[in-house]
């Protein structure tokens, strides 16, 4: 087991730059999801952890030991990739076996430890196919269990679930949390996915323009962003931001409800709302029109919960309201979070 | 209406070239034509031709000719002269072709790295194939002559042989067999090292970070993972190489003419010297398609093997 630390990492490709100043530390045996757009920096960071790019300046740390001038091997790391990048002239056996052969692993030991990680993911009945034979599912599994075999300190996974079909992807999602639980070692995860950030990271950190803009739990960066891209970059719909005067004002859609389904006991800020369209999904529907009143003509998205019977037309208006404690402020100008106030 | 329909209609249409293109039943006939013509007239007559002629007793002056039956292979395969060509077709090959697949899968993996002066290499490299291969060997003749020889001059400025000692190239055995076959491998490599390139660069990046990661060494990666991901485009690549050492002449026409005594006489040359020369078409033709069989097997089992290995 081991932590990774980054420390004012940078990586300049040409006059890009892909990672400009990241810090970051892992705990001990923690999940921890680097999310962000594409092209925000977080493959490129995780390969820089991996020693597949060279930082251009900055340090990266493995077990408390600098390790910018070790090769990759050298680094006990494993790493699953996007493609999976399963050697494809390979059986499954000897695709698994090959880093146990690369470290000198003695040779009747070899198949023990195959075997051991062939069950961890059930694929002990795929050894002798070879990569081409085998569906997107096994050969991530196959790929998982490569990066397992040989005990790494720590595992880095690049969008591993990216190439799945949407209804393997959940149920891998619940797999990979398993096995990382199971086996303690410290993760890091890059995705683009929300969904698989929340719910696999114990800790997610937001990436964009190859800089953090958040770094916390799954529920700490959702409830409380740190700035307006955090708030528009997790949750589907994104945050609704409008302006309000000299400040931008985020709710969320699920939180923006019919005044008559608010709490009455709670304080709300009620904001007229001209509903254009309705979008009926099954378990919500979606509300999508533009506000009225004081803050005249932004649109914004409600999201109703279909335990919610409340009937709802287009082209009708309704008083809406938001909590005041689901009310964020933000700064104009820079985009960061501001203290509360009345509006 | 519905004439408005027909003018559009009409208008889509275009002319009878855009009309013909646009049908598939007709395009592909008419873009693979070309190619299967000059095959034909080019390859296929001529080589039906030799069989022909290599059963008959067809000379460069008579206007008739008889039907000999298979009388031309059967009294040239007793012959010294025959047995000698063969035997060196076989070294010319062989050892041209060894020595063109190491030095190209070892330029091919140099050239995958970036480097400052890349491009100039790279046209280093590619020049033997782009320059007249005739024109080429003529400078390699400069290069070996027993009195001007550039090499011996410099083999002798670093004090290596004497003048006493100069090396006669092309004028013993040995060495003109050493002399032809590297000259034939300097006009090879260029293609095989492309091919082999293309075949590099056709592995996935993720494939060799995943070895790098999985803690490969130089050697692991080459051998366990590289060579092997190649190995289909690299027997396509020998292959090439094969046949064309097999059935060309110009080197060894241009550089010793088969000499010194036959030690660099290969079947190409002794077919030319017999039929063309000697006036004997026949039996130069029996020379000359005397390897076709084997090269057809060859071709068969290397373009099976290819597919087989083929990974992806």
């Amino acid at each position: 087991m081991a932590t990774v630390e980054a420390r004012q990492v940078r990586k300049l490709f040409g006059e890009v730059r892909a990672v400009d100043g990241v810090d970051l530390v892992t705990r001990e045996g923690e999940f921890l999801v680097l999310l962000g757009p594409s092209g925000c920096g977080k493959t490129t960071l995780l390969r820089m952890i991996a020693g597949l790019e060279q930082p251009s300046s900055g340090e990266i740390l493995i077990g408390g030991r600098v390790v910018n001038d070790l090769p990759p091997r050298a680094r006990k790391i494993a790493m699953v990739f996007q493609s999976y990048a399963l050697y494809p002239h390979m059986t499954v056996f000897k695709n698994i076996a090959f880093p146990l052969k690369a470290q000198g692993v003695p040779r009747e030991e070899i198949p023990k430890k195959v075997e051991w990680a062939t069950a961890l993911f059930g694929i002990g009945h795929l050894l002798q196919r070879k990569p081409r034979q085998l569906s997107g599912g096994e050969r991530q599994r196959v790929a998982l269990a490569r990066a397992v075999v040989r005990e790494p300190a720590v595992f880095l996974l690049d969008e591993p679930l990216s190439n799945l079909d949407a209804k393997l992807r959940t149920s891998a999602r619940d797999e990979l949390q398993q096995f990382q639980r199971r086996l303690g070692t410290t993760t890091i995860y890059v995705t683009h996915d929300q969904i698989e950030a929340m719910g696999l990271g114990d800790r997610i950190v937001v990436m964009q323009g190859g800089r953090v803009r958040q770094s916390g739990t799954p529920t700490e960066v959702y409830d409380e962003p740190a700035d307006t891209f955090v708030a528009e970059f997790l949750g589907s719909p994104p945050m609704n931001i409008v302006e309000a005067g000299d400040v931008l004002l985020g709710f969320r859609p699920e939180h923006f409800l019919p005044k008559e389904a608010q709490d009455v006991a709670g304080r709300y800020t009620v904001l007229p709302f001209r509903v254009t369209r309705v979008e009926n999904l099954g378990a919500d529907r979606l509300l999508y029109g533009a506000l009225e009143g004081k803050l005249d003509a932004v649109r914004v998205i409600a999201r109703l919960p279909s335990t919610l019977g409340t009937a709802v037309q287009a082209g009708q208006r309704y008083d809406f309201a938001v909590r005041e404690k689901d009310l964020k402020f933000f700064d104009k100008r820079s985009g960061l979070r501001t203290s509360p106030r009345p509006l | 209406m519905a004439t408005q329909e027909l003018q559009v209609e009409d208008r889509a249409r275009g002319g009878w070239f855009a009309s013909l293109v646009d049908r598939p039943e007709w395009l592909g006939p008419l873009m693979i034509g070309p190619a299967v013509l000059y095959i034909v007239l080019l390859v296929g007559l001529p080589f039906f031709l030799a069989l022909y002629y290599s059963l008959t007793d067809i000379t460069a002056g008579s206007r008739t000719l008889g039907f000999v039956g298979l009388r031309h292979f059967t009294d040239i395969i007793g012959t010294t002269k025959f047995q000698t060509a063969l035997k060196n077709t076989f070294i010319f090959a062989v050892g041209s072709q060894v020595v063109v697949i190491v030095l190209a899968s070892i330029l091919a993996l140099a050239m995958q790295r970036d480097f400052r002066g890349k491009w100039l290499v790279r046209f280093l490299i590619l020049l033997p194939w782009v320059a007249p291969i005739s024109l080429g060997t003529i400078g390699w003749l400069w290069i070996f002559d027993s009195v001007y020889s550039v090499i011996n001059w410099t083999l002798e400025a670093l004090g290596l042989i004497t003048q006493d000692t100069w090396p006669m190239w092309l004028g013993k055995p040995y060495l003109a067999m050493i002399s032809v076959v590297g000259v034939h491998v300097w006009r090879l490599l260029p293609l095989a090292t492309v091919i082999l390139l293309a075949g590099l660069s056709s592995i996935p990046q993720d494939i060799h970070d995943a070895a790098q990661v999985d803690g490969a060494s130089f050697w692991r990666h080459l051998v366990q993972i590289t060579l092997p991901l190649i190995r289909p485009i690299m027997l396509v690549a020998t292959l090439f190489g094969v046949v064309f050492a097999f059935t060309d002449m110009i080197v060894i026409f241009v550089l010793t003419r088969g000499g010194p005594y036959d030690t660099t006489q290969v079947l190409a040359t002794l077919a030319f010297f017999t039929g063309i020369q000697g006036g004997d078409l026949g039996e130069g033709a029996a020379i000359a398609v005397f390897l076709f069989p084997l090269l057809l097997a060859v071709a068969v089992v290397f373009l099976r093997v290819a597919r087989r290995s083929e990974v992806v």
